[in-house]
């Protein structure tokens, strides 16, 4: 038996924006994979909980006329893996998502939550970090649109308010065409385990394949919060494909991080791993891009 | 309070009254008395509470029963043929010798039914990551494994004749 106090159980989005307005202090919970882990730690007892689960609406993935790609904020991982939309035009992501845990794991867990709960290591965030993916929140209030780097405020904080509901999550299409991504998550062991270190990189090449025309650099545990390497990311723009930039990429993103020590690992160990990291990602996302890194 | 839901269990529909922070591995467990289902860590990492739940496996002990309502449960024992006789999975995981304890073997081979079901082929090292959700501490997952090969072998075989 879980402690908590009382919990709703609305079936769509209205019922549910009533209830978080009625509610003030309550807590949503989804997929219940993060809450109720909580929940057993003797955390969030008396919490008044606004359990989304059933919430037909927030489920699934669709593209819209314009290209954009939205993925309703209750969609579990394995779904975002094994959808076709994800498969086509952002692979990187539904690969990111089949790090999380373990299979069960990845068939409760949504989106949504790996995204509200603000965690920096937070599987799925580099890649969204990468395409610039928009949140939309709805609230009795209206509904606004927060684009993924003002998304976190701080360690375990984003700019949700209380009354707020993450409905989707949207990828706009100059966000992810001629992009191609390569996620990496480096943990203590392949399964069932949280990130020591997440990243992602995508690169989007010049016609001929032989220059960077924009690339982009995300990682999870490299700080408070996921996080981009703007600084980098305008410096590499319009180089060439070869062994120094590759070299420019592994150290160039060490200005933007600050990761910390935790008993998963050191700060250097982490260091070490994010130069490394993200020269190896970007190698295969140029790869996957059709492109050849010289000597 | 108790509130009364209805779901369907191993193809029959119950009807079943919950307290709503009660976990589905306790209802099946405790109200239902399917055994099957194993407590083991119930902070959703050991996977000895696997059931399928609209034909996904999930770990009970994280999933609100509340949640269940008007869906379809399967535990192993829905895996039980009309006279009683085990299930090809079960077979394959006796013949392999895959069960020790035998504490971890009823979220394996619920896990396996999902596996099984997609029709897929899957290769040793696809089987490993698709098994990962499951804590064994007896038999080295090898056995699990070759089991876990023969059926997926078996049923695409069959079903591809």
């Amino acid at each position: 038996m879980y402690d908590f106090k009382q919990m709703y159980l609305p079936y769509s989005i209205e019922e549910a924006l009533e209830l978080l307005e009625e509610n003030k202090g309550a807590e949503i919970i989804s997929g219940g994979t993060d809450v109720l882990i909580k929940m057993r730690e003797g955390k969030l007892e008396d919490a008044t909980l606004i359990n989304i689960h059933e919430i037909k609406e927030l489920k699934g993935i669709h593209m819209e006329e314009d290209g954009t790609i939205v993925i309703g904020a209750g969609t579990v991982f394995s779904h975002i893996t094994n959808n076709e939309i994800i498969q086509t035009y952002i692979p990187m992501l539904g690969e990111a998502v089949d790090e999380v845990g373990g299979p069960q794991i990845r068939n409760m867990g949504t989106i949504g939550g790996n995204i509200c709960n603000g965690v920096t290591s937070a599987d799925s965030a580099s890649s969204l970090f990468v395409f610039n993916a928009i949140m939309e929140l709805r609230s009795k209030r209206g509904t606004r649109y927060v684009p993924m780097d003002q998304w976190y405020v701080g360690a375990g904080q984003t700019v949700r308010e209380q009354d707020e509901l993450l409905v989707s999550i949207r990828i706009a299409k100059k966000e992810y065409e001629k992009f191609y991504g390569h996620y990496i998550k480096y943990g203590k062991r392949n399964a069932m385990e949280i990130a020591t270190l997440g990243c992602a990189v995508a690169v989007k090449l010049s016609e001929d394949k032989e220059t960077i025309e924009e690339l982009r650099v995300a990682f999870g545990v490299a700080g408070p919060t996921p996080l981009r390497c703007p600084n980098l990311e305008e410096l590499a723009a319009g180089m060439g494909l070869n062994e120094r930039v590759v070299t420019i990429i592994g150290k160039g993103v060490l200005a933007e991080v600050n990761p910390r020590s935790s008993w998963r690992a050191s700060k250097e160990f982490r260091l070490q791993l994010i130069e490394e990291m993200s020269k190896r990602a970007f190698r295969k996302a140029v790869t996957l891009a059709g492109g050849e890194i010289h000597a | 309070m108790l509130n009364i839901i209805s779901m369907t269990v191993n193809g029959k529909e119950v009807e079943v009254a919950v307290d709503e922070r009660e976990s589905l591995l306790e209802t099946l467990r405790n109200r239902l008395h399917l055994t099957s289902v194993k407590k083991g860590c119930e902070v959703g990492e050991c996977g000895a509470c696997t059931v399928l739940v609209d034909g996904e496996a999930v770990d009970s002990c994280i999933y609100l029963t509340m949640c269940a309502k008007g869906k379809h449960i399967l535990t192993v024992e829905g895996l039980k043929g009309e006279d009683g006789e085990l299930s090809p999975i079960q077979k394959a995981f006796i013949e392999e010798a895959a069960v020790q304890c035998g504490f971890c073997t009823p979220g394996l081979i619920m896990s396996a039914v999902e596996i099984v079901g997609t029709g897929k082929r899957y290769s040793r090292e696809e089987l490993r990551k698709l098994i990962s959700g499951h804590l064994c501490r007896c038999t080295g997952y090898e056995n699990i494994l070759n089991a876990m090969e023969r059926i997926v072998e078996e049923t695409y075989r069959v079903t591809n004749r």
